[in-house]
């Protein structure tokens, strides 16, 4: 899969709470989740969306409540991918689980500006900096984790598996 | 290839015994089976929206999922009420045995050790991120997201990555009013709010050893402030007081070996850790609560999966015995389960709390991420004993939440500012 698109920028540990406030998870609405999505980081996200589809940032993306809700409010936002320096464990595992592209990777997130286009092609595993014409490998994701996403994320992966053990 | 008499840290042994293995190495990914599953009314109507379309009619053992609607509970609105009828129903329907109605409920994560359902031992996933809080008995736990919960349920396993051990080691002797609280304040200020990142935090030494339970599961708790995937504690006599009486299935007790392998190892001379404070808006902001006097508070919070057990009431009763919260101040105490409750009842704290003019609430983790019984307006500033002071936290984005144990929470609420029990005793 090839992604290209421009990039939103923010900085280290970025949390959950800011991703989606807690007063909204009395809801599991997708569309709802994504209209509150950073408003209490950036009240400028939802403009930022219309010609930028990627989000890039520091360490610890994602840090603190276990809540699905962040990484799927991102999703149905339209965001195409995160990277960033270091992902938050729950946050890192959620994303994969809900088929959302995400690279941990600090040399390409260092040397990603706020507005620069960027073509990443996830099979391959390159980073592409049209803006400054930098390129980045990626690190290999490990099979198993692969296959999830090429299953399109857990819950078909895990129909799938138990289809096969039938 | 590691031989299996290779040492190992306790968080290793027991994912490979639940994979069936005598050794797994740090890095490698396995599918794993699960003791207990848990879920709450946050997470869980994502959870049954996604097991659902897995197919697979029913989950694969209704003794083994525990669901405890406790965030937004009694319901806070129509909409938290919508989403605890699905799971309600949902619970009833696959007769799950540990479903907790208000009435029992409690705060998961105090709750499901004091009903004996995390074990020595044991391997649980919870869709909350302090499900690391039962580190503290010796079992390996962790917080994953709804998805993870649904394919649990389903399968009863889940993908781990063997992670690699810190060793944190106390010693010396705790100043007065510290408890696990301002320790693992101290730590994640020490190592940063990623300092652990998917590591497992191993806490020993001789201050561990003298630790009341209590203390232990908050330490355990705030694991995941630090990124860590595991807060865990070797089992002592002290554990296997907490769990016999409690246990009604068989346990199995891991220890870490002489020359297993070690990340890192930190010693930490606990003679010199003052009562902490995290301020503003990162659980890694350690601050000596002394040094803050000059900031003023309009709320102060005492409960929490982090700080609303028996220890916690028994530390603010005796600070708030005969004294008056501060005219400018509303102090909110939550017992975090309905046993607290009572036996803080039984003991006069709840008196105690009314008549120094603090609400006492019943179980919910309700203010402590922003949801109800205490929310912040804008420029309003909250001690808390809960676990997390990120922006809009505990309620309106520019509201501030500064973190502290259940000593600097009571003198602070009666000082109007934060304060330590040395100003008002």
């Amino acid at each position: 899969m090839i992604i290209r698109d421009k990039v939103i920028k923010y900085g280290n540990n970025v949390d959950t709470d800011v991703i989606i406030p807690a007063r909204y998870l009395n809801t599991t609405d997708e569309a709802e989740l994504a209209s509150h999505c950073f408003e209490d980081l950036d009240p400028d996200f939802s403009k930022k969306l219309k010609d930028r589809k990627i989000i890039v940032a520091g360490d610890n993306f994602g840090c603190g409540s276990s809540r699905e809700h962040a990484p799927i409010s991102i999703k149905a936002s339209g965001v195409k991918l995160i990277i960033a320096k270091t992902f938050a464990r729950i946050f890192f595992r959620n994303a994969i689980n809900i088929g959302l592209p995400v690279i941990p990777d600090a040399i390409a997130a260092s040397n990603i500006n706020d507005g620069d286009e960027l073509e990443v092609d996830l099979d391959s595993g390159f980073i592409k900096n049209i803006t400054s014409k930098k390129q980045f490998k990626i690190n290999p994701v490990p099979e198993f984790i692969q296959g999830i996403i090429s299953s399109g994320g857990y819950i078909n992966y895990t129909k799938t598996k138990l289809k096969t053990n039938k | 290839m590691a031989a299996n008499n290779t040492p190992q840290t306790m968080a290793q042994k027991i994912l490979a015994y639940h994979c069936g293995r005598d050794y797994v190495n740090t890095g490698e990914l396995i599918n794993a089976s699960l003791d207990l599953v848990l879920g709450n009314d946050i997470t869980m109507p994502l959870a049954i929206e996604e097991f659902k379309k897995i197919g697979v009619g029913r989950v694969f053992d209704d003794k083994k999922i525990a669901i405890v609607p406790d965030h937004f509970t009694p319901n806070k609105d129509i909409k938290s009420a919508q989403q605890c009828k699905f799971v309600r129903n949902f619970a009833k329907n696959q007769d799950i045995k540990n479903y907790f109605e208000i009435g029992q409920m409690g705060i998961e994560h105090a709750l499901l050790p004091e009903k004996g359902l995390v074990l020595p031992g044991d391997l649980v996933i919870g869709a909350d991120s302090h499900t690391c809080t039962y580190g503290a008995l010796g079992a390996a736990s962790t917080g994953v997201g709804s998805t993870d919960v649904a394919v649990a349920m389903a399968t009863g396993s889940a993908w781990f990555m063997v992670p690699e051990s810190i060793k944190f080691e106390y010693s010396g002797s705790l100043k007065p009013w510290v408890t696990g609280k301002d320790l693992i304040l101290y730590t994640i200020g020490l190592i940063g709010v990623d300092g652990a990142l998917y590591m497992s935090m191993e806490f020993t030494g001789t201050v561990i050893k003298n630790l009341s339970m209590d203390s232990r599961f908050t330490m355990c708790n705030m694991a995941i402030e630090a990124g860590g995937k595991f807060g865990i504690m070797e089992v002592d006599s002290k554990t296997e007081e907490f769990v016999k009486p409690r246990a009604s299935r068989p346990f199995k007790i891991f220890r870490s070996d002489n020359g297993a392998n070690y990340y890192k190892h930190y010693e930490i001379d606990c003679s010199k850790i003052e009562l902490q404070v995290a301020k503003p808006h990162l659980p890694s902001n350690a601050a000596n609560a002394k040094d803050l006097s000059n900031i003023s508070i309009d709320q102060a919070v005492i409960g929490s999966c982090t700080n609303g057990r028996i220890e916690d009431l028994r530390i603010a009763a005796e600070i708030f015995a005969g004294r008056k919260v501060d005219n400018t101040v509303r102090a909110i105490i939550i017992p975090a389960t309905q046993n607290i409750y009572l036996e803080a009842l039984e003991k006069g704290y709840i008196k105690t709390f009314v008549e120094s003019g603090c609400v006492v609430s019943t179980p919910t983790c309700g203010p402590c991420l922003g949801g109800h019984m205490g929310i912040l307006a804008e420029g309003e500033r909250a001690v808390s004993t809960t676990n997390r002071n990120f922006v809009g936290r505990m309620g309106h984005p520019k509201s501030e939440v500064y973190l502290s144990g259940p000593a600097v929470a009571a003198a602070s609420a009666i000082m109007g500012r934060i304060a330590v029990p040395e100003e008002v005793l």
